[in-house]
């Protein structure tokens, strides 16, 4: 059980970069389609609900076999330049959490900007103040703060997401632990050294948002 | 197009057969959930600290670790550990559980928790002069429950549950990796022998929007069912 300890350690590390990375780029394409969500076009609209539509009705598993299996599958992919991307399971995993999260986050980023009070906008405007500056200093703060649970909720799921990692052959946390059970058979002992540092993760990630809402709970 | 033929020449049959698998397995599961709720809500509600402390442990530790190294636990430890059971009554002989009540016990067992939460709020928003006004009328415990707690309760749970349903099927298609034969595992079959990797999948990604539009049709009629009167 202990003798196992530090090989997992060294694989957590994996799986926080997969986490990192992925909600990082995650974070943008949600930003974007969120923004695209709120658009008045319904060509645009319509497009942006169809994305996180069926990202969010898939299972991760299929997305990642997708890019991972079925990519490399098109002639053309293979002679540009994305395919120097496209033939690591590594980027290959993050891309697929990038859009798994990156649908989710659309979604909470939409409901947060939607619950803003209309009210707020029109005194911004009536002040003269610049859209762009609408935005970014009276819509952001506000649509940061409004989101901060349920982006909280969606790393936690993320940082589970990762173990997916370890299905396109990438040594993550889930993948060494699976490789420990299956050449030690002792499921129990390796579940409890696993599992115990995924708790720990998602406890800090839990603490963390809690206090990030404190920090940017401001009355609005 | 041939690709999908019914019969021998194609995996029609064989992809409709998992889709009904996937489909059987996610009911199972969401029932096994719905035992474990059952037994770990009255825990979570409980006034005792330490049975509190069981309920928020189950679902603290199953929230808090990924779906597929609990079902690497089942099917790795699953057969060991019922055949440690097995061999205090005197029963040494190798026993191989089915992959099919591995995979959905693994998987109930993570919907439970999900459905645990989900009960534990419903109940705790239901007013608590319900609760009083029955005791008052002198309500048996067993009837407050059938008859006033569980109607009011289901309207508020059934939005959440339809949740706990869309993870559940989307996390058997991480059973796959035990061999059970569902949609994602005969995906990855056909593309093995087919090498066409991007359109068994795609199919796949296709059958579980199929799958998760059609049941969310169904939960929103049940929805409308149960809040009738509000």
């Amino acid at each position: 059980m202990i003798s196992s300890f530090p090989k997992l350690l060294g694989a957590t590390v994996i799986t926080l970069k997969l986490l990192s990375l992925s909600l990082f780029f995650g974070l943008l394409i949600g930003l974007l389609f969120a923004i695209l969500r709120m658009n008045k076009n319904t060509i645009i609209n319509k497009f942006a609900y169809g994305y996180s539509y069926v990202f969010r009705g898939t299972p991760l598993l299929v997305q990642i076999f997708i890019i991972y299996f079925g990519l490399g599958q098109i002639e053309y992919l293979r002679s540009t330049f994305l395919w120097v991307i496209l033939k690591e399971p590594y980027w290959c995993a993050i891309i697929a959490f990038a859009l798994n999260t990156g649908a989710y986050t659309s979604e909470i980023l939409r409901s947060a900007f939607e619950t803003i009070k209309p009210g707020l906008i029109e005194a911004g405007k009536s002040l003269g103040i610049p859209n762009k500056v609408i935005f970014y200093k009276i819509q952001i703060p506000i649509a940061i703060k409004q989101s901060l649970p349920a982006y909280g909720n969606e790393i936690i799921l993320m940082l589970k997401g990762t173990s997916l990692a370890s299905t396109v052959t990438l040594m993550d946390l889930t993948g060494v632990a699976k490789y420990i059970i299956s050449t030690t058979f002792k499921p129990i002992e390796v579940f409890i050294v696993a599992g115990g540092i995924y708790l720990f993760m998602t406890y800090c990630v839990h603490n963390l948002i809690k206090f990030l809402e404190k920090k940017y709970g401001f009355q609005t | 197009m041939e690709l999908l033929a019914f019969g021998k020449t194609g995996w029609g049959d064989e992809l409709f057969y998992a889709t009904l698998m996937t489909l059987a397995v996610s009911i199972t599961a969401m029932l096994i959930g719905f035992f474990f709720a059952l037994i770990f809500t009255p825990l979570k509600l409980s006034k005792h600290k330490s049975l509190n402390l069981i309920g928020n442990f189950y679902t603290t530790v199953i929230r808090g670790v990924p779906e597929l190294l609990v079902i690497y636990l089942f099917f790795f430890g699953g057969s060991g550990a019922i055949m440690f059971v097995a061999s205090m009554f005197g029963y040494y002989e190798y026993i191989e559980i089915n992959a099919f009540i591995t995979g959905s016990f693994a998987i109930g067992i993570i919907s439970g928790a999900y459905s645990t939460e989900v009960f534990r709020g419903a109940i705790q928003s239901i007013d608590k002069g319900q609760f009083e006004a029955s005791k008052v009328l002198g309500i048996k415990k067993h009837i407050q429950f059938y008859k006033i707690i569980l109607p009011q309760m289901l309207r508020l749970a059934i939005p959440n549950l339809s949740n706990v349903w869309q993870i559940t099927l989307k996390d058997t298609s991480l059973i796959s990796v035990t061999g059970l034969v569902e949609i994602m595992r005969q995906s990855y079959i056909a593309a093995g022998s087919t090498r066409d990797p991007l359109f068994f999948y795609s199919f796949a990604a296709v059958l579980y929007l199929l799958l998760t539009y059609l049941s969310m049709k169904l939960i929103n009629k049940l929805e409308v069912k149960y809040s009738r009167g509000f």
